[in-house]
């Protein structure tokens, strides 16, 4: 398969990732679709590690693979202290950062 | 052979990702990112990155999807109001992404990349091996492996300050009065 394959099914992902931050309000959705995203710039980057034939984006890959990891702990980490304190689950709510 | 693994993948990858934005339910959500993982990871495979597969159904699919699977259930369902901040967001939104994707696809087709049109070199043994990836981690990208475990205690420490429960000490609750106390129950 030529790389340009994955790069646009990459590149699809990414758009339905970014619809989905869009258009959903609950948080915890929102934070799948950037998994999403995320996920899409992973595919994109083995496609270029395989059309270079070089590894480096193997490693940026496990980068991103950290990084969603963190965002996953806080972002859960805050939703749950959103529902403890009883605040509605609705990121338009949250508009401000204060309180 | 290849085009198969393809095009199944494909189809399971953004099956889930259209599942995970349109199903009302966050937990059926959850569920529509393991497929869309899994699907990417046998994606991954096509293109040589075994241990990035494997790493992905392990560390993904599983340990961080039983995590959001948790708060989902603890969270339970979130009805979504009707009310939009924005006039007719819920048909702009669409619209963006759908641009958004028609710009990538001019930005990768227009390349003027010559690796774009074909499959790659012929690639060496052991390529995407963990002794290959780890071997590169070690030595050339060190500063970015220690970034990220630096990243990864900052977020460890974030997590506990957010879950943190206030302990209640001796003295406060002997004069406890007033609805000021109130405000520490939730957090």
């Amino acid at each position: 398969m030529a790389v340009e394959w994955y790069l646009v099914l990459s590149a699809l992902l990414f758009a339905t990732g970014a619809a989905g931050v869009l258009l959903r309000r609950s948080p915890l959705v929102v934070l799948l679709c950037l998994e999403l995203m995320l996920n899409a710039g992973n595919l994109a980057l083995l496609a270029f590690a395989r059309s270079t034939g070089t590894q480096d984006g193997h490693v940026f890959a496990l980068v991103v693979m950290v990084v969603a990891a963190c965002e996953v702990v806080v972002g859960l980490g805050l939703i749950v202290a959103m529902f403890r304190r009883r605040l509605p689950l609705n990121v338009d709510e949250f508009r401000g950062l204060k309180g | 052979m290849e085009e198969v693994v393809f095009f199944a993948g494909a189809i399971g990858a953004l099956g889930g990702a259209i599942a995970v934005v349109a199903l009302q339910n966050p937990f059926y959500s959850v569920l529509a990112l393991v497929v869309h993982l899994v699907a990417l990871a046998g994606l991954f495979l096509t293109l040589h990155a075994e241990f990035i597969a494997a790493a992905q159904v392990v560390v993904y699919a599983g340990a961080v999807m039983v995590l959001y699977v948790f708060v989902a259930a603890y969270v339970g369902g979130v009805e979504e109001p009707e009310w939009e901040p924005i006039t007719g967001q819920r048909f702009l939104a669409p619209a963006i992404a759908v641009a958004l994707f028609i710009e990538l696809s001019i930005a990768i087709l227009g390349t003027g990349l010559k690796a774009i049109g074909n499959e790659g070199p012929t690639i060496p043994l052991g390529f995407g091996s963990p002794e290959a990836i780890g071997t590169l981690m070690l030595e050339r990208f060190l500063i970015a492996f220690e970034a990220a475990s630096i990243l990864l205690l900052i977020a460890a420490v974030g997590a506990i300050v957010l879950a943190g429960r206030k302990v209640p000490d001796a003295s406060r609750n002997v004069h406890r009065t007033g609805p000021e106390e109130a405000s520490d129950i939730g957090g």
